[in-house]
């Protein structure tokens, strides 16, 4: 109705003027705030992601421009069957991490809700829980290394008369023998102590996002479902939860991208043995010393950004078809 | 001191601590002397005088007197050195230790200063300038340090490091097997040494006296002495591997004893395979030995396990000479001493080890390509490195006309011992593409340490990978 009025109402003629003088600064304004990010995306993100694409398909040593050249699928061949050993540990390593972080995640959100209840000294847990939050990944791996993993005085090796090697053990935990490769994968033990370390940080981002989330649900929601005899399991799962889905939708992006990205804190530790992931790979071949295979690195990325792609189109095809119905 | 070494360090850059006050004035002295020689221009007579009274200033200095004296062979002879040197374009040079390491950078400096050249120094952290090797190396410096080896070839190859075989006529004083160290696959020379240390067995004297222990010299008496230390409560070995590297060192000593050092090169130079039941040999030989290692290597730093050796909870450790420079204990440092790893197979004999050679190379295309050469020249000189041991006394001097007078036991003992080795290795990630080191046979000798009962399958896997690399 109102916009009829609008459409309809003869605007009179110095309120035109005024309305196409701000649109033209509005336009200038628009599109510099609009454009500066564009370019500067394009330039420091699609680029490069082209470039990867182009260069996986090349062999280079990274040295110097122009002594570049194409190979074909040369370098995809190379990681798929003569870096095998590499390649599949490592994506098993990200998918593993896919699925632990989830389930921080899910502890994390139910720390949320406990702490929402009101517990005493709710501002103590969340100090405590939060803060590895703000120490880089790379810092959580010294700290873990030194303080609770060195077999000579860490934390959880002492009075053990005999240390356990956290960092260095890359015994198997279980395996799974797939059927193209000859040596099976599995999670070792050191991936699995980085596992934990990992959720220290993690558990308390999610938290933190969560606790965010619950202090803006309408608390007549949950007066309303206690009244209609929900009992605490069915008022978060069919209100709270679902309330709460712009939250989710970040902690699942989060999630996601931490499974995926996760480099730091194995570099930190000087890549033991049995913890590689893809940007580890990406990293290792991109800037050897001896040259690099940026080759075969970008191969990597290549199918690192296939993984994403997939998330990513996943995800918004699910995003819209909620959103229409 | 920092110690996150991917690779494996030099002494220079873990820095010694056995450095008396005495020698620190010494080194001082040098590096007045050289400042002096610097300032005072074209005349290097009037350099020379006022470095020698300056030397006396600093108390009784070997590196403050030997700067100025021993000039004469590299700078001297070249001419460039002597004339445009202080006046002319300065030399630009990267250094592969920042200004804040200390010793190691202040070594260097010394040792740049004691040239008289004008030379700007841009000083880059150790691990930072290895990663960006290749990055650094489209626009470098004129002048750089670095490594011998694969390391040194490969940039030679790529034709990113300058020809610098006249350089080569102004160091008669450096022995010949140095050269050959120094020269690329093209028989021409791209690398100046500096200073080298081997690794050996290291030991505490007083443990080896008081338990009656004797220095071994075959396998038997290797496995024999392991057995009685085990014996008497002590770890044989201490071991690490943290950073996947110091174990490359036991591979390459096991493997050049049991193989010989021509199999070692081929091996490393892709020409024989790691399937092969000689390397195989080596991992069985490995493998049996590992009992007298201290448990778990993958996740101990090489300086925990030097903790063991100095607590004496392990008895023998082999690494480089620098498996001391983390301690300031006067007492375990006089105590130290170290022996050649035995012979572990008789008609191969223990007469090759590993002595990694670090030095400076140029740029394939200098902005000042005289200057470089002179700096090169003078670097390659005795006078340069006795100004570097006056402040960092750790390495052994390539050049035969160094001050020896002014080593510490340690230092002697390292020299004697290379000059009675027949065939020297540099380390395995120097003798090979550093790539295929630090991807494949890391993961491969780490894996080993965690299963040695999968030999066969790691070494297929390296074999496998290999053709990625080599």
């Amino acid at each position: 109705m109102s916009t009829d009025t609008l459409a309809t109402a003869p605007p009179t003629p110095g309120r035109r003027r005024r309305y196409s003088q701000l649109s033209k600064s509005d336009k200038v304004w628009l599109s510099l705030m609009v454009g500066i990010p564009t370019v500067l995306h394009v330039v420091f993100v699609w680029l490069p992601a082209l470039a990867t694409i182009v260069l996986s398909f090349a062999e280079w040593d990274g040295i110097k421009l122009g002594t570049w050249q194409l190979v074909g699928f040369r370098n995809y061949w190379t990681i798929f069957t003569v870096l095998e050993d590499k390649l599949f540990p490592a994506l098993f390593n990200n998918f593993v991490l896919l699925v632990f972080l989830s389930l921080c995640s899910a502890v994390g959100m139910l720390f949320a809700y406990l702490l929402d209840k009101g517990v005493r000294g709710t501002a103590i847990y969340q100090s405590v829980f939060y803060m590895p939050v703000v120490l880089s990944l790379a810092v959580v791996g010294f700290i873990w290394k030194s303080v609770m993993f060195s077999q000579a005085q860490g934390l959880f090796n002492l009075g053990r008369d005999k240390p356990i090697d956290f960092v260095g053990n890359a015994e198997k935990i279980f395996t799974i023998h797939l059927p193209f490769l000859d040596n099976p994968v599995g999670l070792s033990k050191n991936f699995a102590a980085l596992l934990i370390a990992m959720a220290w940080r993690h558990i308390g981002y999610v938290m933190v996002l969560y606790l965010a989330g619950l202090k803006s649900v309408d608390s007549s929601l949950r007066e309303a479902a206690s009244i209609d005899g929900c009992n605490e399991w069915q008022s978060f799962r069919r209100v709270v939860f679902p309330v709460m889905k712009p939250i989710n939708v970040v902690v699942l992006v989060i999630t996601v991208i931490e499974a995926l990205r996760a480099f730091d804190i194995i570099v930190a530790l000087k890549q033991p043995v049995g913890t590689s992931v893809m940007g580890v790979l990406v990293k290792n071949n991109l800037v050897g010393e001896g040259g690099g295979h940026v080759g075969v690195g970008s191969a990597y990325g290549v199918v690192l950004l296939l993984l994403c792609l997939g998330f990513i189109v996943w995800y918004l095809v699910n995003h819209y078809r909620e959103n229409e119905l | 001191m920092s110690s996150n070494y991917e690779k494996s360090p030099s002494p220079s850059e873990v820095g010694f601590s056995i450095m008396s006050r005495r020698n620190l004035l010494a080194g001082a002295a040098g590096v007045a002397g050289a400042a002096a020689l610097a300032a005072c221009g074209s005349d290097s007579k009037t350099a020379a005088t006022t470095a020698t009274t300056a030397a006396p200033a600093g108390t009784a200095a070997p590196a403050g007197t030997d700067a100025p004296a021993g000039t004469d062979a590299p700078a001297g002879t070249d001419a460039p050195a002597g004339t445009d040197a202080p006046s002319g374009d300065a030399v630009s040079m990267g250094i592969n230790e920042a200004p804040t390491a200390g010793k190691p950078y202040d070594s260097l400096k010394a040792a740049v200063d004691s040239t008289g050249l004008n030379v700007e120094i841009n000083g880059v952290d150790h691990n930072t300038f290895q990663e960006n090797i290749t990055n650094y190396l489209a626009q470098p410096e004129d002048v750089f340090t670095w490594f011998s080896g694969y390391r040194m070839r490969f940039f030679a190859d790529k034709g990113l490091a300058g020809d610098i075989s006249d350089v080569w006529a102004n160091l008669p004083d450096t022995a010949e097997s140095f050269k050959t160290a120094s020269t690329g696959n093209d028989g021409k020379q791209y690398f100046v040494p500096f200073y080298y240390y081997p690794w050996a067995v290291h030991y505490r004297k007083s443990v080896f006296a008081d338990k009656g222990y004797e220095i071994p010299t075959t396998k038997d008496e290797l496995v024999a002495l392991a057995t009685k230390m085990q014996k008497d409560g002590l770890i044989p070995f201490a071991y690490a591997n943290d950073g996947k590297w110091p174990v490359q060192g036991t591979f390459d000593i096991l493997n050049m004893r049991i193989n010989g050092f021509q199999y070692h090169v081929d091996l490393l130079a892709g020409k024989e395979k790691w399937t092969d039941d000689r390397t195989k040999a080596v991992f069985t030989t490995w493998a049996e030995l590992l009992p007298f290692h201290q448990e778990n290597p993958n996740g101990r730093k090489w300086e925990e396990a030097a903790t063991a050796l100095e607590k004496k909870e392990a008895g023998m450790f082999y690494l480089g000479t620098f498996v001391a420079s983390n301690s300031k204990d006067k007492e375990y440092l006089d105590d130290l001493d170290f022996f050649n790893f035995p012979a572990l197979d008789d008609k191969i004999g223990a007469d090759c080890l590993d002595a990694p050679i670090d030095g400076f190379m140029m740029a394939a295309s200098p902005k000042n390509p005289k200057g470089a050469k002179a700096l090169l020249a003078a670097l390659g000189g005795a006078a340069a490195f006795d100004a570097y041991n006056g402040v960092n006394p750790s390495n052994v001097g390539v050049n035969g006309k160094v001050d020896t007078s002014a080593y510490t036991a340690v230092q002697k003992k390292s020299s004697d011992l290379v000059g009675a080795a027949k065939n020297i290795a540099q380390f395995l990630d120097r003798d090979t593409n550093p790539d295929f080191v630090s991807n494949v046979i890391g993961d491969a000798f780490a894996s080993f340490h965690t299963d040695p009962t999968q030999i066969d399958s790691i070494l297929k896997s390296i074999e496998e990978q290999k053709s990625a690399y080599l």
